[in-house]
């Protein structure tokens, strides 16, 4: 409860867990600084494959913002992910461009050659399909990036390789 | 939103001394610079639609609906964000800006359930009254598309608040909660989660609702919305008041006005007042929700008397139960002497019940036998400043932090204690002012999101004046000293002995850094800093006065502000931040033993002589008892009966075993209060209170600012307190009569120089007036001693460091210091009765992790705490917000008993107790103490009530 104050919270023993030795880590890397705070979500999402909610305490309490505003900026932001995400991030452009040069059916084909919604994760959490605005590969359109690696004039049968190429498994 | 409103101009006012001229809708107006076209057009009576823009928040231009044209400026800008320029044009309506507006509100509608004859806001909507305003007549988008209003998809309603609920599907996405958290509370608590359609109000983290979340219930933002999203559950449930009482709120010494917003008799909701000159439009928990006390079961509302304490209460009519009283004080008197009896004012009650509760006892009683609570509070404030200054009173306003640069607070916890007030500081401390925090815990002003102290001084509870002297030393020695303003306005004598006295090798921070606990240069720092400030203030609470020095310490923040020539102007000042809503009032209003009204001494023959005048009495000219020798003169048999008004010594007062003894031992005890308490277990005669929605009178809060509290509902007793007193008096055999409590204060007025301006027609017109009203001030005084002190040159005093008796020892090796929380108020008499006991349903015992873990305790143990006077048995809370060694609780709760375990020591000047510092040790425990297994057997023997015979 905050208002019996959240400073007066009892202190656990033990270790801590991985998440606030991640957070420790990378606050201290910056210093503690608050405008840093979105370098240090992409720093603690390149570590741990996302932003769990756990990590947010310990990160407003650092930097001595309110956790209502770690929430804020992180939740403004697509591509910060609170939950795991597949081991390989499929992300396919529908901006105007890709959209004219069909990136909508190709989404549906992408995910149902990979099973899986757009905005999810494979049951075996090997992949997640999502959909970004703008990659800034107009002219290669339609776009996406497998694996953070940025591909143009894609079809799903090109996706779905570079993922199993990826994960090692078929699509 | 308040309903009853007063008018919204939009976005604040700019103070300024340069003006703006400008033509809106043709009609010229001449505004301060800095002004938005908004709040300018308001000026000249034509309001500009808006939604997302409200004057107690900066303009923030999101909801499009203030779009204006000005001539020669392309496009549409938003009339909120927009400030005014000289000779400006500015059309607030025509064809375009209508045709924008409705589109704009057609957008807002065809994302809102349409439900507004069942919504809890209907009649109270500014989105209505908007849609209303622009004249929208039909949503082309229809209702159909994707939505956030649709049974299937809407959030569910949060009701985990329990004075407010959060309905996300009301929503319009205008941030004014998220930026009243922000700008006017202070606590960030809120945020717009999410980005375009997914945005969303959030408090906080995604598991967060809004009871685990930060937030502090102050309700801030439900006050800030403009829809049904954020609406208080009274409202949801009876629906919008219909007519409202502007009044004060009777919790903290703040003052915070309210409108009563009301059906009939019965209170829908507290506003706080826009037009209140304490809070501005804020309020807390407590004022805001925590009323429900006042129609809480307990209530007792009938006279009761009893032959004996040990007997059952039986009610009583009102005639009977005075008699009583008066049969009673009269055969004491006549057996044991006129001294034998005597009385408490209340700090709780108006000036009126107070002023009436002395007069009695001086006229009716014959004896000088009143003290207050305030003797257990900020006596020694009363002292200090009166020797050092020539007042008893703070000298600032609150507004006046807003130009202060280096705050000293000093054992005080604003943000539990006093929360309207700490938003005001939590403001100036964001907008980049300092400050130095002295206190042994680490309270939330040392560290909360965007203010960090500049220096935490965690001392040893009870070295507050050795580090005041270690400060004035580093000053003195370091030629930090205002030697102009020293020379100008002080006493030089008296200085120069001061400067030689703290320049002693003892007073270094080197040679007091073990006693106080901190080391030299965190001292020497920290008094630079306040040194340095071109306005240091000091704000103080009763982690400075409940010590056995506590007058000396007191003198030495006077000595510390007048060396740094900090007193007399805006920013500056020594402010005491009262406990009580009328403590500052009660003791003005002669409540000591040695004080008439306006702290003159009794041994004075010409006040004495005036009120003899006034009174038609011969007034006795020596000082009568204290609190404590009242009790200690019952225990031998000398004092007899007493007259106890709103206050319970039998939980506040230290030493409850002697409290209780001693009222024990008295053959007339009566008590005047809301509920059977602690003392009314002893008590002979109970006389039923009113609350302060019954009341009419005045408070006066911390700031000398005397306010008006009025009626919204009958006495439930049937008789208000000043006439039950007068009635009392007159059974006693002194004639004392009003018919109105108007001419109370116009005797006090009439009787009391620093009072003379005031009346209650003046402050019906004026709002509030800040004492002194006078010839010299005929509209009060926000800033005292500007020109010069008020007892003329400022007195330095001699403030040598004594530690206290009590200190640890191998027995009892740590020391309890007590504090107070923000949903709980004092011994919890009215807060208890709320549901503010969701966020403390019990006191607890804060020990440090090692204190703890020698003991062998894990939180959540029982443990008992015991000193050389008592025991009582608490859950431990582990928490590293004191120093090993130091142990803390709260008092809220009868049954913590925390005031069974403080000790008898006191100040040596005003016998203000020392509740903080009492050497204590900590075991694990699973029994209740013995105090606490007897407290529960005598409550149920001594609250039984005998129904009459039918």
């Amino acid at each position: 409860m905050a208002m019996t104050r959240q400073n007066a919270a009892p202190i656990s023993g033990g270790d801590p867990d991985p998440v606030t030795e991640a957070v420790d880590l990378i606050c201290g890397r910056y210093g503690d600084r608050p405008d840093a705070l979105i370098e240090m979500f992409h720093d603690l999402q390149d570590g741990l494959g996302h932003v769990p909610e756990t990590a947010l305490k310990p990160i407003a309490k650092r930097l001595n913002l309110s956790r209502a505003e770690v929430h804020g900026v992180l939740s403004f932001y697509h591509d910060f992910h609170t939950k795991p995400v597949g081991r390989v991030v499929v992300k396919v452009c529908r901006a105007e461009a890709c959209q004219s040069m069909g990136a909508l059916p190709l989404i549906a084909q992408i995910c149902d050659r990979l099973g899986v919604g757009l905005g999810s994760t494979s049951a075996g959490g090997s992949v997640t399909v999502e959909p970004v605005y703008c990659l800034g590969n107009c002219a290669l359109a339609p776009a996406a990036t497998v694996g953070g690696v940025l591909h143009g004039r894609v079809d799903a049968e090109r996706v779905a390789a570079l993922v199993t190429e990826m994960t090692g498994e078929a699509g | 939103m308040a309903l009853i409103d007063d008018v919204d101009f939009g976005t604040p006012a700019r103070p300024s001394a340069a003006t703006v001229t400008l033509l809106i809708d043709g009609a010229p107006v001449t505004v301060p610079e800095g002004t938005s076209i908004m709040r300018a057009a308001q000026e000249v009576s034509r309001p500009i639609p808006k939604l997302c823009a409200t004057d107690k928040l900066e303009p923030f231009g999101s909801c499009r609906m203030c779009l204006v044209e000005i001539e020669g400026v392309r496009g549409t800008p938003a009339s909120c964000t927009t400030p005014v320029r000289e000779g400006m044009n500015v059309t607030t309506q025509n064809a375009r800006l209508e045709r924008i507006r409705k589109g704009v509100m057609e957008l807002y509608i065809s994302d809102h359930p349409l439900d507004c004859l069942t919504c809890a806001a209907n009649g109270d909507c500014e989105l209505q009254d908007t849609a209303g305003e622009v004249g929208l007549r039909e949503v082309r988008y229809g209702m159909d598309g994707a939505n956030h209003f649709d049974a299937q998809v809407k959030d569910p309603i949060d009701v985990s608040n329990p004075y407010f609920q959060f309905e996300p599907s009301k929503c319009i996405a205008c941030s004014r909660c998220v930026r009243a958290c922000d700008e006017v509370q202070g606590t960030l608590a809120l945020t717009l989660e999410g980005r375009g359609f997914a945005s969303k109000i959030s408090a906080g983290l995604e598991m967060d609702d809004f009871f685990s979340s930060e937030c502090v219930s102050c309700g801030a933002c439900v006050q800030a919305c403009p829809t049904a999203t954020l609406m208080e559950k009274s409202v949801v449930d009876h629906g919008v008041p219909t007519r409202s009482v502007e009044t004060t709120c009777a919790y903290c010494g703040v003052g915070c006005s309210f409108k009563a917003e009301l059906k009939g008799s019965e209170v829908v909701r507290m506003v706080p007042s826009k037009s209140g000159g304490a809070n501005e439009g804020h309020s807390c928990v407590k004022g805001r929700f925590a009323w429900g006390y006042a129609s809480h079961k307990d209530r007792i509302t009938t006279p009761m008397v009893r032959e004996s304490a040990t007997d059952p209460w039986r009610k009583a009519s009102w005639d009977e139960a005075i008699d009583f009283i008066a049969t009673r004080f009269k055969d004491i008197q006549a057996r044991h002497g006129k001294g034998a009896i005597g009385g408490i004012t209340s700090s709780r009650c108006t000036n009126e019940e107070v002023y009436v509760v002395q007069k009695m006892i001086r006229a009716a009683f014959g004896n000088n036998n009143v003290d207050t609570c305030a003797r257990v509070c900020h006596s020694p404030t009363g002292y200090g400043l009166k020797t050092t200054f020539g007042t008893s009173a703070g000298t600032q306003n609150f507004k006046s932090v807003e130009q202060a640069d280096v705050i000293l607070l000093i054992g005080a916890n604003p943000t539990d204690g006093h929360p309207v007030f700490a938003s005001r500081m939590k403001r100036r401390l964001r907008r980049g002012a300092k400050i130095i925090v002295v206190d042994p815990r680490r309270i939330d002003l040392v560290r909360t999101p965007h203010i960090e102290a500049a220096h935490h001084v965690p001392l040893r509870p009870g070295t507050n004046v050795a580090v005041m002297n270690a400060f004035a030393h580093t000053i003195v020695t370091e030629g930090l000293v205002d030697e102009a303003f020293v020379a100008q306005r002080c006493d030089m004598v008296e200085f120069e002995r001061w400067r030689s006295f703290v320049s002693e090798p003892e007073n270094a921070p080197e040679a007091l850094a073990e006693k106080v606990g901190v080391d030299a240069e965190t001292l020497r720092a920290a008094a630079r800093t306040f040194a340095a400030a071109p306005n240091g203030a000091i704000y103080y609470g009763l982690g400075v006065t409940e010590h056995s020095q506590g007058s000396t310490m007191v003198m030495c923040m006077a000595n510390l502000a007048m060396a740094t020539g900090n007193i007399g102007r805006e920013g500056v000042g020594v402010n005491p931040l009262r406990g009580q809503n009328n403590v500052q009032g009660s003791c003005d209003m002669g409540s000591f033993p040695h004080e008439l009204p306006g702290y003159r001494h009794i041994s004075d023959a010409d006040t004495r002589a005036l009120f003899e005048g006034d009174w038609g009495v011969h007034l006795h000219d020596q000082p009568g008892l204290r609190i404590p020798n009242m009790l200690d003169a019952a225990m031998d048999g000398s004092f007899r009966g007493i007259f106890v008004q709103g206050e319970d010594i039998a939980q506040s007062d230290p030493n409850t075993k002697h409290v209780q003894a001693a009222l024990a031992a008295m053959d007339c005890v009566v008590v005047q209060d809301l509920f059977l308490n602690e003392t009314a277990a002893h008590a002979h005669v109970f006389l039923p209170g009113t609350s302060f929605l019954e009341k009419d009178g005045t408070f006066t809060n911390a700031e000398r600012r005397i306010n008006r509290v009025r009626p919204v509902m009958a006495e439930k007793s049937g008789l208000s307190e000043w006439e039950t007193v007068c009635r009392v008096a007159r059974a006693m055999g002194y004639p004392m009569h009003y018919d109105h409590p108007s001419q109370i204060m116009d005797e006090i007025a009439r009787l009391t120089p620093s009072f003379a301006g005031v009346s209650f027609a003046r402050l019906d017109r004026d709002g509030s007036l800040q004492w002194p009203v006078n010839d010299a001030h005929p509209d009060g005084a926000p800033i005292m001693h500007v020109d010069g002190f008020v007892r003329g040159k400022g007195r330095f005093m001699i403030t040598r460091y004594v530690p206290t008796e009590e200190r640890s020892n191998r027995h009892f090796p740590l020391i309890l210091t007590t504090g107070r929380i923000l949903s709980q108020y004092n011994v919890g008499q009215q807060t208890r009765r709320t549901a503010n006991s969701l966020w403390h349903p019990e006191d607890v015992l804060e020990i440090h992790p090692h204190d703890a873990e020698e003991r062998g305790i894990v939180d959540g143990d029982p443990v008992s705490i015991n000193s050389r006077v008592g025991a009582t048995t608490l859950h431990a809370r582990i928490s590293d917000r004191m120093a090993p060694g130091v142990v803390y609780t709260t008092f809220h709760h009868p049954l913590s008993g925390a005031n069974v375990i403080t000790t008898e020591f006191s100040d040596w000047a005003t016998n203000c107790p020392e509740y903080k510092v009492t050497a204590v040790q900590v075991n694990k425990s699973n029994l209740p103490s013995d105090w606490q297994a007897h407290r529960e057997e005598f409550v149920a023997e001594h609250y039984r009530v005998t129904e009459p015979a039918e």
